[in-house]
């Protein structure tokens, strides 16, 4: 019997338009079967496929002599020295996560961690960077509390510790919260892993859970449209993740690596089965044979469109050499982790699906892989953009500045964010030697003398002003929050979270985040080896602002003995700032949302040598100070409230204006140093104070008592998760 | 002199606590929970993680494991026996130690610096140490909410086997100190030889200044000596 075709409006359920099927239609040379048009759906999705966004991404700069792999595969992979090589990759989970907090949060950390040790690397961190709308509303605390637990969850379960992230709270984010989350692992070299499938002959394996029901069309359903009122009727197409059945398919994987047993591997993630097995095929310009009776399956009598589309979790496919299938099965019961035979690695580069003993798809693997259309989307800039960047901030004449500070230290996305990162283990493994709670995150490298830095970055409400200088700025803070631990910016990852790209505005957006991200990884010298694009954050037609959020790995080399930390200030220490002049930057600012809300005018561009200038800088002082800190959120005020909070002791700082404590211009650090040092010299800069008292004190501008800061800092997030 | 350090499935502590051991001297392997015995080794270790997932409930499948047979074997010897976090929760569910491990108080997941004083030397746990001693330590459960039954806990104090208890930075108890809400503050206890012990805080993570403390160290120590004294009886 020969097996249906498709209906033309099946296509449409599936989420394609009908352009794409008849694009179908031509490659095939016939009408598609349904179990073809349910894999072109799932591959050809935004979320796979990057149809949107593909011909800008070309933008990115991403070579340099020490990166090993690029964009393309499953994770960035950067050489870092004595033959130890890192991998990084930055994904989102937004859509799963609003749909169903806890299991969306989790599953994303289970994904991205595939993604990394799928190339051999074992996952060593995890950042989350989160952004909801603001907390004062039940339903948004809901959602922090459900993806934060579901980190914890699935992060602490599976083994791998999770070094913080940020969190970022606007109306914007209400209706559809960002979860993004990035991973990092080690390797030596030699385990470095890759997907092409080879060798015509060779087995497919598939390793890891049952195939269910889950998550079924996720890819294209939830991650590629939009929300609306019915958006609770896509929880089953989100996945139910087992950190327990990932910590032992790590653990399988990375002792086949080691014992040689894989040809090529692939994580299942978006699109499941039909994304593995297409894409290691078509890496490799091979095809493959796949037999969906030999899937073991979570529940009777799925279809054959259903069992390719599947998202369930915690599955692998390795290419393993017939020979070898023995030891790779045996490893894999001493790991009690199911192992299947379901295909073979052919020539000619068709990929064909066998289900109940028909052909239930035929197609050529690279036009699932490589084949989407690609969209020249029409752009442009929002016609009243420079109105509103002539529009800027109206500053008060004065403002009192202790009740300011008071305030934005208050500010949940400001104040003490333990009581997030306390709910994650950020100590396994013995490596973390700057945790969360500090510019950036510091790992060490056992046995090297190494560290790497990571630290996470957004800025929704600069981008939204200028996405172009907004995007870059992201870059540098994040530059100088690795260099403040001691690291020099060695790579980046990026994921951008925008609005529906079918909208020229949101296309715009798109381009002029690209380029900002571009000329800042230039003027810094580093690759961008990774990123992913998240498109339809819309909820009712309203768009989030364009996110970018940056993942920037630091290599610290040597790591500093004793690495600045912000709870190191003594008193009779000195403070100075580091940087360019302070100049007025209000737009975007903390202060012009939380104390003034003001949500207009335009965001300062950054300085290229100011700020490469002052990353040397910081990454030379990290070897001797005590405490180095960027000025970011909130500006010198909120900076030095931090340090003063962490430390426990007042400071007294002198500044002429009270806009010198708020503004927030790009490339500024806060040293304190021993009284006696001198920091004259290479950069602009000047002492500004000394640490001492018990309050934190801007001489004619006011003081705020530092036990009240204090209080409001820790209260800040805390009473919100209570 | 050799400490078996046990790896059931879904145990993730296993390198780190190799890894203190031997950078105080200590000859440390990883054994897998399905081999039915240690490989000559004089004491074991079982260290944190997830063993089994925790499914069911935290060690209540890995007690079950081939190798927990030879646990019982070595503990009957009077060999030193410890059980780091998850590895204390399974030596409870073997009925190894008493007591259980239970839900924290919040219900959330607690991953912090604690201070827990030292109430008694007699065990492997802080025989180097002196009572009173205030020790700084990670902890890192979810389920390390320390619970027994009255007569129980009547007993363990009247036989100085409670080991451990939450403090602040100075040593006074307090219910703030007290951050998984303990019964009685409990983070550590022995069993009536004292031979076998367990501890919900991390003492691997408090082995190394570059990480922040080293307050591990004697309770890893107190382990070693216990080692060599053991089979010098």
């Amino acid at each position: 019997m020969t097996p249906p075709v498709a209906t033309e409006s099946l296509h449409r359920s599936l989420g394609m338009i009908d352009d794409e099927y008849h694009a179908v239609v031509t490659i095939l040379g016939r009408e598609p079967r349904p179990a073809e048009l349910a894999m072109y759906s799932v591959m050809w999705s935004e979320h796979c496929s990057y149809k949107s966004s593909r011909a800008w991404l070309a933008r990115f700069p991403t070579e340099a002599p020490w990166v090993v792999v690029g964009p393309g595969e499953n994770a960035g992979v950067v050489d870092l020295g004595d033959g130890w090589l890192a991998a990084l990759r930055i994904e989102s989970h937004n859509h799963p996560s609003f749909v169903e907090p806890y299991q969306g949060a989790a599953t994303g950390v289970g994904g991205i961690l595939r993604d990394i040790f799928t190339m051999g690397a074992r996952p060593v961190a995890v950042w989350d960077p989160l952004r909801f709308g603001p907390l004062d509303d039940s339903h948004n605390r809901y959602l922090l509390d459900g993806v934060v637990r579901g980190i914890a969850g699935y992060g602490n379960a599976v083994g791998v510790p999770t070094l913080g992230g940020e969190i970022e709270l606007d109306d914007c984010y209400t209706a559809n919260p960002l979860v993004n989350v990035m991973a990092l692992g080690l390797l030596r070299r030699q385990q470095l892993v890759l997907s092409a499938a080879s060798g015509a002959g060779n087995l497919a394996v598939l390793l890891g859970a049952s195939t269910g029901r889950d998550g079924i069309g996720g890819a294209s359903i939830l991650a590629s449209a939009g929300f609306d009122e019915a958006s609770g009727a896509k929880r089953p197409s989100v996945q139910i993740g087992d950190p327990f059945e990932e910590k032992k398919l790590i653990e399988v994987c990375l002792e086949l690596y080691r014992q040689g047993l894989v040809v090529a591997i692939q994580d299942l993630g978006a699109a499941g089965i039909s994304c593995a097995t297409a894409e290691s095929a078509a890496r490799g310009g091979m095809g493959m044979d796949v037999d969906l009776d030999a899937i073991h399956l979570r529940e009777m009598d799925m279809t054959a469109a259903e069992i390719l589309m599947s998202e369930s979790q915690e599955r692998m496919l390795a290419v393993v050499r017939p020979d070898d299938l023995d030891r790779v099965v045996a490893l894999a019961e001493r790991w009690e982790i199911a192992a299947s035979v379901i295909g073979k690695v052919t020539e000619g580069g068709t990929l064909r699906v066998h289900h109940h003993g028909e052909v239930v798809a035929e197609v050529p693997a690279a036009s699932l892989a490589e084949g989407a259309p690609r969209y020249l989307r029409p752009y442009h800039q929002p016609d009243d953009l420079e109105a509103a960047w002539a529009d800027g901030p109206v500053l008060p004449a004065s403002v009192d500045v202790p009740s300011s500070l008071l305030r934005l230290l208050a500010d949940p996305a400001i104040g003490d964010t333990s009581p997030i990162y306390r709910q994650y283990d950020h100590q396994l493994f013995l490596g973390t030697v700057v945790e969360p709670g500090h510019d950036g995150s510091l790992l060490r490298i056992k046995g090297t003398g190494k560290g790497l830095a990571v630290s996470t970055d957004g800025d929704g409400a600069r981008c939204a002003l200028d996405p172009q200088r907004g995007a870059a700025r992201i870059v540098w803070e994040a530059a100088l929050n690795v260099a403040v631990v001691g690291a020099r910016p060695y790579a980046l990852v990026d994921n951008l979270n925008l609005g529906n790209p079918e909208k020229p505005e949101v296309m715009w957006q798109l381009i002029e985040v690209i380029e900002g991200l571009s000329v800042a990884c230039e003027a810094l010298g580093i690759p961008v080896v990774g990123g992913n694009v998240s498109l339809y954050n819309e909820t009712a037609g309203v768009d989030i602002h364009p996110t970018p959020v940056v993942g920037m790995l630091g290599l610290a080399d040597p790591m500093p003995a004793r690495p600045p930390r912000l709870d190191r200030a003594e008193a009779g220490m000195a403070v100075w700032l580091l940087g360019p002049d302070d100049g007025d930057d209000f737009a975007g600012s903390a202060f012009a949302r939380v104390v003034l809300d003001q949500r207009r005018g335009r965001p300062a561009a950054p300085d290229p040598a100011a700020g490469r200038a002052v990353v040397a800088r910081a990454i030379e002082l990290a070897g001797w100070c005590p405490v180095l800190h960027d000025v970011s959120r909130g500006g010198l005020a909120v900076a030095m409230a931090e340090i003063a909070i962490r430390s426990q002791v007042g400071v007294v700082v002198e500044v002429d204006h009270w806009q010198d404590l708020f503004t927030e211009s790009p490339h500024r650090l806060v040293a304190v140093v021993p009284s006696d040092a001198d920091l004259d010299g290479a950069m602009p800069g000047r002492r500004i104070g000394t640490v001492g008292g018990d309050a934190i004190d801007f001489g004619r501008h006011g003081a705020l008592d530092l036990p009240k800061a204090t209080a409001a800092w820790a209260a800040a997030l805390a009473r919100h998760l209570a | 002199m050799k400490v078996a350090v046990v790896v059931f499935p879904g145990t993730n502590c296993e390198q780190d606590v190799v890894h203190a051991l031997r950078a105080l001297g200590g000859t440390a392997e990883l054994v897998w929970h399905g081999d039915a015995d240690l490989a000559g080794a004089d004491g074991v270790v079982l260290p944190g993680g997830f063993a089994h997932g925790d499914y069911l409930r935290t060690g209540a499948i890995a007690r079950f494991s081939p190798v927990m047979t030879a646990v019982d074997r070595l503990a009957a010897a009077g060999r030193p026996v410890l059980g780091i976090c998850n590895g204390f929760q399974v030596l409870c569910e073997a009925g190894l130690l008493p007591g259980a491990l239970v839900a924290n108080r919040d219900l959330r997941f607690i991953c912090r610096p604690v201070h827990v004083r030292v109430e008694s030397t007699a065990s492997i746990l802080t025989a180097a140490a002196t009572v009173g001693d205030v020790l700084r330590l990670p902890l890192n459960s979810y389920e390390g909410n320390y619970t027994a039954s009255a007569a129980m806990l009547g007993e363990l104090a009247a036989t100085d086997r409670v080991v451990l208890r939450y403090c602040d930075p100075c040593g006074a108890v307090t219910e703030e100190a007290n951050v998984n809400g303990s019964l009685d503050a409990i983070a550590g206890v022995a069993n009536a030889a004292g031979n076998v012990a367990g501890l919900m805080p991390h003492p691997e993570r408090a082995s190394d200044e570059i990480l922040g403390s080293t307050d591990g160290v004697v309770v890893l120590e107190s382990f070693l000596i216990a080692l060599r004294l053991a089979a010098v009886r």
